[in-house]
């Protein structure tokens, strides 16, 4: 597995010259412009979509930080999402605080659940790491079925407000788009900060760290790195980021409910991060994209969505091991060779 | 200096490691010899904080060293390579060099600068003394056996150590890597004025370049001393016998 930090140095320096142009363009910037068009040229439905999207790929692209970057399997990511999705609806709904209040308070509750639930998860490896983090994710789901005053039961959280977007409709061009299309705006623009930061973390030193303990803990410890606490410190940014993407999703749902935070939708993250290539910053992204997009349009045919998701993943494992981007990546290596030789 | 004294352990009963004490003088180039499962690993693993031991201390200048983790005994200044090769197998050989300066020079937890940029010139001048200069861009996975364990000695000596336990470092080598492995590993020593204590297989290497050995046969230590008295220690010629000590294996 090629790591999105090792791909361009392990390309030859003829191809990496040669795709200079090609990686000098902004593609983030442009993908992120083409998507803020969509309240204006596509259908309410399209907005609607391209928002679920962009809120599981933050949600993915933090699983990946732990999965693909520093070598950690868990199973429980979504108790993360749900902590913030709960915290930001809970101070919204119940307490009225506004969002930009409530917004880095589910940043924060998240990460103090993480700091705590991460330090008893590092102490075990492999299996047993990933069991735990189930084990938390699934007392969250318990509590937040359970806890009637507070997180609303089985009933769940409905009727969430809006933030005040009010500023929004002051600026030109956008006061007469209906609320749930500013929201998408606001929404993308935090989401789009987020990958960015997560994006420069990647490739930082802390990043570097990160990679050797996924490729070697045992050695990693020997060229001086405290790999539990790195692995603590990855845990808990991780579910920070889960949060803020919980905490929007909360608000996009219109309501917050227990099932936000069943165990099977951390398998769902897991699977956009692999299905879109987990040794890429973007795979996790392309994986959502498709498979938002898949559901959306086999649901609608038929009801065999979990026999589809099956089929996909083995069709994945065998003939894509580096996903959907490693697939691409790999085509585009072999083009570039061939028009070099 | 290193002090190693009454250090056992044992795995479910079995004495693995039993009362061994020695000691390796500053800038000393010392050897530990033993038929397989002498325990000689194991040895290095409690020295290296891999492994707890039952009872016994390990002292480094001194200081009470014995069963710290490895990350802190990393930069205490112990740096070792391991008897199966211990690398960074997905990253490039630069990244796996720049890793351990990184880390060993306190930028781990910069999260915001470029990796790329750091240490570029301490990396390629490690890479050049270690025999790969050139070899930057590939994957250390792919490297051949014998030049992962040169990157295995690189990511050793990237923590700047005083000492280097190497456990093994010609095991699986054609006669010809072994012979230029010993040259780079004298020579960095000198360069460097490390202490080192390793284990061999390869009489030859042993006696040739240890000026201090210890035999270590089921675990115990049954000699110590220069390589003319262990080579002529009776007890040694015993637990070697028949594989003519000091004219090859
Ligand atoms: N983790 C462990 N659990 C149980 N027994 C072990 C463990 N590690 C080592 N041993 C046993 O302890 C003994 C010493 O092993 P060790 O690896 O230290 O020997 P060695 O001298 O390095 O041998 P070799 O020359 O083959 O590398 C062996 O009998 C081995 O089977
Ligand atoms: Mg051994």
């Amino acid at each position: 597995m090629t790591t999105e930090t090792t791909a361009p140095a392990a390309a030859p320096i003829g191809v990496a010259r040669e795709g200079n142009w090609v990686r000098r363009i902004p593609w983030t910037l442009i993908v992120f412009l083409v998507l803020a068009t969509v309240p204006w040229v596509g259908s309410r439905y399209d907005t609607f979509l391209a928002e679920q999207i962009a809120i599981d790929a933050l949600f993915a692209v933090s699983l990946n930080l732990l999965l693909g970057t520093t070598g950690l399997v868990s199973f429980g990511h979504v108790a993360y999402f749900g902590v913030g999705a709960y915290v930001c609806g809970i101070l919204m709904k119940t307490y009225e605080v506004p969002f930009i209040f409530a917004f880095p308070a589910a940043g924060l509750g998240t990460a103090l659940f993480a700091l705590v639930s991460g330090y008893f998860c590092v102490r075990l490896i492999k299996l047993y790491f990933a069991m735990l983090t189930l084990a938390f994710s699934q007392i969250v789901w318990a509590v937040a079925y359970k806890w009637n005053d507070v997180t609303g039961g089985d009933q769940g959280l409905p009727e969430i407000p809006f933030p005040d977007l009010d500023w929004m409709s002051a600026i030109p061009g956008l006061g007469d788009l209906r609320t749930n299309d500013q929201f998408y705006l606001l929404a993308l623009a935090i989401i789009a900060v987020s990958l960015a930061i997560l994006h420069r973390l990647v490739r930082s030193p802390f990043g570097r760290v990160l990679t050797t303990i996924r490729d070697n803990p045992e050695r990693a410890a020997f060229i001086g790195v405290n790999v539990r606490a790195y692995q603590l410190a990855a845990f808990v940014v991780a579910g920070t980021f889960a949060g803020f993407a919980g905490a929007l999703y909360g608000i996009f749902s219109r309501g917050v409910f227990a099932d936000f935070v069943f165990w099977s939708k951390s398998a769902e993250v897991m699977i956009m991060a692999i299905l879109g290539g987990m040794g890429y910053f973007w795979g996790p992204p392309v994986g959502a994209a498709v498979l938002v997009w898949l559901s959306q349009k086999i649901t609608a045919y038929t009801e065999y969505w979990p026999f589809m998701l099956g089929t996909i993943l083995l069709v994945l494992l065998f003939a894509l091991p580096g996903g959907i981007v490693g697939g691409l990546a790999a085509l585009w290596n072999r083009i570039q060779g061939r028009r070099r030789a | 200096m290193l002090e190693i004294s009454d250090l056992s352990k044992s795995f479910a009963g079995f004495r693995a490691v039993a009362e061994v004490s020695l000691t390796v003088d500053t800038r000393q180039i010392a050897a530990v010899i033993g038929p397989n499962g002498a325990g000689k690993s194991t040895l290095f693993n409690l020295i290296t904080g891999h492994l707890q031991p039952d009872s016994g201390t390990v002292r480094l200048d001194g200081r009470d060293i014995t069963g710290a983790p490895p990350y802190r005994l990393c930069g205490m200044g112990i740096g070792r390579s391991f008897q199966r090769t211990n690398i960074f197998p997905n990253l490039t050989v630069f990244e796996n060099l720049q890793a351990a300066f990184l880390v060993h020079r306190g930028r781990g937890r910069n999260f915001w600068s470029l990796a790329e940029s750091f240490y570029r010139d301490e990396t390629a001048g490690l890479l050049a003394s270690i025999g790969l200069a050139g070899q930057e861009k590939t994957i250390a996975g792919t490297l051949s056996y014998g030049n992962q364990k040169q990157l295995e000695l690189g990511l050793a000596l990237a923590s700047d150590p005083q000492i280097l336990l190497l456990d093994e470092p010609t095991a699986g080598m054609s006669a010809g890597e072994t012979h230029d492995t010993i040259r780079l590993l004298q020579r960095i020593a000198e360069e460097r004025a490390l202490t080192l204590l390793f284990t061999e297989h390869d009489m030859e290497v042993v006696f040739g370049i240890a000026q201090k050995i210890a035999v270590l046969h089921q675990g115990r230590l049954i000699a110590e001393g220069v390589p003319d008295e262990v080579r002529n220690d009776p007890e040694v010629r015993r637990v070697y016998l028949g594989h003519g000590l000091g004219h090859g294996h």
